[in-house]
């Protein structure tokens, strides 16, 4: 079989590149969510932040895993 | 290549090198020692001297805090009766409620070890975050780990538990199929994972970039406009990012206990 066409260069950066984009547009839907819900009820503003922080922290956790997988597996 | 070479060779911008862009290589310290114990290997390490640092800061400054309970406090005890009133009301009440009192020790404990650990990745001298060493955070969830499935066999049943955990109430029973093994998934193998690697992989990111930024300002430095303009930016943005890192150490400090809390928590009551 023929190689048609080949990707070379750092692949390690190329793939935390797309790992980034879901996380990205999730952490943006979880804050600007968070902000709205906040102006609409400002009292309740620990309870939304609580919840806020925690959303942000389970999305970006798959941010962060595309970001080691390359120095633990690149080789 | 590694920074390690950029200081020894003073590689700048126009003597022929290209950017020796840090790696994952700076974070394998160097061992000072090791010790035999039991046929065991013990690798003596600046990370290993900072964990000691960070446990005896930790504990002396609580203990300091504690000592003379006046009651009228001084400076001293109410920095740590604030410390720690703010993980009893941020944390402990905020998601577990009542029954969190309890746990306030433990997680006031997590919460300031990881906090400082981590902010020994910007105090100069140290200026390595401990807990960018995968073993650190590995232990301290194992720790939680053994804790929240103990309380749950504790305050569910042994087997209920798990049951419980497996089979939330409220879902068609088709849906089971799909849910139960996803659940069961992460309880025991997601939750711990992601805790580890999410400390890990943010000290463990922070500290590359500001290295990046760092040893991009000083081979940018060469008589040049492009060299002066080029080391000015990278400097200044190291100093920015140093503040930020500090932002994400104290928050991923937050956000490990709050998880530990909310894992606990989950643990105390079945969900209904």
């Amino acid at each position: 079989m023929s190689v048609l066409a080949e990707v070379t260069g750092s692949l390690g950066s190329i793939g935390y590149g797309l790992a980034a984009i879901g996380p990205g547009v999730g952490i943006g839907i979880i804050f600007g969510n968070g902000v709205q819900a906040i102006a609409r009820q400002p009292e309740s503003y620990g309870v939304i932040r609580q919840n806020m922080i925690l959303g942000f922290a389970l999305t970006e956790a798959l941010a962060l895993i595309g970001f080691v997988v390359p120095f633990v597996f690149g080789k | 290549m590694s920074a390690v070479v950029v200081a020894t060779e003073s590689c700048h911008l126009n003597s022929g090198c290209g950017f020796p862009a840090p790696s994952a290589d700076i974070f394998f310290l160097q061992p000072y020692a090791t010790i035999n114990f039991f046929g065991m290997d013990f690798t003596i390490s600046k990370a290993v001297i900072l964990v000691l640092a960070v446990v005896i800061i930790v504990v002396g400054f609580f203990l300091a805090a504690a000592r003379p309970q006046k009651m009228v406090p001084g400076k001293l005890q109410s920095l740590g009766e604030q410390s720690f009133l703010f993980v009893r009301d941020q944390i402990a009440r905020e998601v577990i409620g009542k029954d969190g009192d309890r746990f306030v020790p433990f997680l006031a404990s997590l919460f300031f070890f990881v906090w400082i650990s981590n902010l020994m990745g910007v105090i100069p001298g140290a200026q390595f975050p401990i807990m960018s060493s995968l073993a650190f955070p590995v232990s301290l969830t194992l720790m939680v780990y053994v804790t929240y499935i103990f309380l749950g066999m504790k305050h569910q049943g042994p087997l209920k538990f798990f049951t419980n955990a497996a089979f939330p109430p409220g879902v068609p029973k088709v849906m089971y199929v799909l849910l139960t093994p996803l659940e069961l998934l992460g309880l025991l193998v997601t939750r711990p994972v992601t805790q580890a690697i999410r400390l890990f992989a943010n000290m463990f990111a922070g500290h590359l970039l500001i290295t990046t930024f760092t040893v991009g300002a000083y081979y940018l430095l060469s008589p040049s406009l492009i060299g002066a303009l080029g080391s000015a930016t990278s400097f200044t943005v190291t100093v920015v990012l140093t503040g930020f890192e500090m932002f994400i150490q104290g928050l991923q400090a937050f956000i490990f206990t709050l998880l530990t809390a909310v894992y606990i928590g989950g643990s105390l009551h079945a969900e209904h």
